[in-house]
């Protein structure tokens, strides 16, 4: 518990990235990845997977006190990775929104993944960066698409004179 | 009371067989698959989500499938099947302006930062009756009268707006401070939770905003316009609707650290309403607050209308409409519960009944002898009549 490294903030980071990528992608994207991993380790099934639920919170007013909004279902797995390129054994656990079992298990091999020293990197390049370039790609179409719908409004009433800040005045 | 009735297994067993044929309809035409359902009847599955209070559109599909389109059958449904799960805990509070909403719009600011974008709406349709056969190419049907948009019309100008900050207009007006903030109370206090605390009135804000949020959305509509027509006025103007997607966080006890689960989708509305001030503090704008599952615009606009009206007495207003009234709204918003009390009324009341039975026809009874009294005392004159009803011997 001494102090944060440099190193333990940036394994953070990426730890985020990777969750972030797990659970957005489809799970069909996620079984591929899987299926094409060379050198694949035993996986030891150490809990579920099993479907859940998480109460999701909002805040008053967006920025205000907690309250609940409703649950959501999500489905969690631990699994244990041993042999083929691991360094050593590795635990991984995944928490994935949905119901999908299959999407929970293939999320938490890949967190289990990694964790180890020596397939981390290869996770992160061959996984985890291609996920989220698909990732981007949907947002940047869904975005596009959205930004079509951009209006300016103007109001037929006179403007008044000279209002730089000030839409007050508009109904 | 109730009294429960046995038998009439093999009937109850044909009428279901019944049911699930009438659901299919005509077998020449193919039968609905709830994937079609989450992906094109959207609004109806965030409803379902809504009042199920359980974010899962390919349960909520499946659940309408399996009601026929029965909106609280299949809200039903998954609150029943929610109580077969565990829960895992609470995520962390979502942050609705993390992500670029699909949707945003502002009835009280033309020029706000991010702009107008309507997203996916039905406002501005002519709200005809078309015929898609006619009306749509080939494969695109929207089921909706409304043509996909071509990619080529899509103006160039998209481009270097795509992250395009949308701030909440609350943090334009709250810079100002024309407008009440909202700030968390110290220490950041966990909620209380309906579905695992009593009732007791009165009630936290954010528990009635849970309640509201798994409320009817008909009921909450009806109220909200009331308080519009007068019966607790409170002069609003949508400063805010968004939709679109939020990433949502989960701090797994197994690693203590908040990490991504997946992402929502959700509806806010951020209602400014007439002021407020006092000897201390100046006039300022203030709020209500909706929030909803998936699209559901009509369901978070009437929340955050009765969200504000149940404020009443957080600034003093005189409360003179239902709407205002916390216990009446509250008690009865639920439509599960609502539902499930109206509807008993069908079920067998044979030996509940019978006692009523009973009763009137003593009551009748009574009423007779004290006929034939008047009948004797007073010849003619019917005066007995109206104050035997009712009465006692």
């Amino acid at each position: 518990m001494g102090g944060t490294t440099v190193d333990e903030a940036e394994r953070g980071a990426l730890r985020r990235r990777a969750a972030r990528a797990f659970s957005n992608a489809p799970r069909a994207a996620l079984a591929e990845h899987w299926l094409a991993w060379a050198d694949r380790p035993g996986v030891e099934v150490l809990r579920g997977p099993e479907p859940g639920l998480v109460m999701v919170q909002g805040r008053i007013g967006g920025t205000g006190d907690r309250f609940n909004l409703g649950e959501a279902t999500v489905t969690r797995a631990t699994v244990r990775l041993s042999g083929g390129a691991l360094a050593a054994p590795s635990i991984g656990t995944a928490y994935v929104l949905g119901s999908d079992v299959e999407h929970a298990g293939l999320a938490a091999i890949f967190t289990a993944l990694l964790a180890d020293e020596a397939t981390h990197d290869t996770v992160i390049a061959e996984v985890v960066e291609p996920l989220e370039a698909a990732l981007a790609d949907r947002d940047r179409a869904v975005r596009t698409a959205a930004r079509t719908t951009v209006v300016d409004f103007f109001t037929v009433a006179r403007e008044n004179a000279g209002a730089l800040a000030s839409d007050e005045d508009d109904e | 009371m109730y009294v429960a009735v046995k038998g009439g297994e093999r009937a109850i067993a044909a009428a279901h067989e019944l049911l699930a044929r009438r659901g299919r309809g005509d077998r020449a035409v193919p039968a609905l698959e709830s994937d079609q359902v989450r992906d094109q009847l959207g609004v109806l599955v965030s409803r379902v989500m809504n009042e199920g209070s359980l974010y899962d559109p390919d349960l909520a599909a499946r659940a309408i499938v399996q009601a026929q389109g029965d909106a609280l059958e299949a809200v039903t449904l998954l609150r029943t099947y929610r109580t077969t799960l565990p829960r895992y805990g609470a995520t962390v509070a979502l942050d609705t302006a993390g992500l670029p909403s699909e949707r945003r719009v502002s009835a009280t600011f033309k020029d706000l930062p991010g702009g107008q974008q309507l997203g996916a709406t039905f406002d501005y349709t002519h709200r005809l009756l078309t015929d898609a056969a006619d009306d749509e190419p080939a494969g695109e049907g929207l089921g909706t009268g409304l043509r996909p948009a071509r990619p080529a019309e899509a103006p160039a100008a998209a481009d270097g707006h795509l992250d395009a900050r949308m701030p909440r207009i609350s943090d334009l007006l709250g810079a100002e401070a024309l407008l009440e903030e909202h700030v968390p109370s110290p220490g950041d206090p966990e909620p209380a939770d309906l579905t695992r605390e009593p009732t007791i009135f009165p009630m936290s804000r954010a528990e009635r905003l849970q309640a509201l949020a798994r409320g009817d959305e008909g009921f909450l509509l009806s109220l909200g316009y009331s308080t519009q027509r007068g019966y607790g006025r409170t002069h609003p103007f949508v400063g805010e609707v968004r939709v679109g997607e939020v990433e949502v966080e989960f701090v797994a006890p197994e690693t203590g650290e908040a990490l991504p689960i997946g992402r929502i989708e959700v509806t806010e509305c951020q209602m400014v309403n007439q002021f407020v001030g006092d000897a201390v503090t100046p006039p300022q704008f203030t709020r209500g607050y909706g929030l909803a599952f998936g699209r559901a615009e009509r369901k978070a606009m009437s929340m955050s209308l009765v969200d504000r009206a149940l404020r009443a007495d957080e600034f003093g207003e005189r409360r003179v409409g239902p709407a205002q009234d916390e216990e009446f709204v509250l008690a009865h918003s639920d439509a599960v519960e609502a539902t499930g009390f109206v509807e008993h009324l069908k079920l067998p009341h044979y030996v509940d009944f019978q006692a009523e039975l009973v009763l009137i026809r003593q009551l009748r009874a009574v009423h007779r002898q004290r006929d034939r009294a008047g009948h004797e005392t007073t010849a003619g004159d019917r005066v007995g009549q109206s104050d035997s009803i009712g009465g006692t011997p």
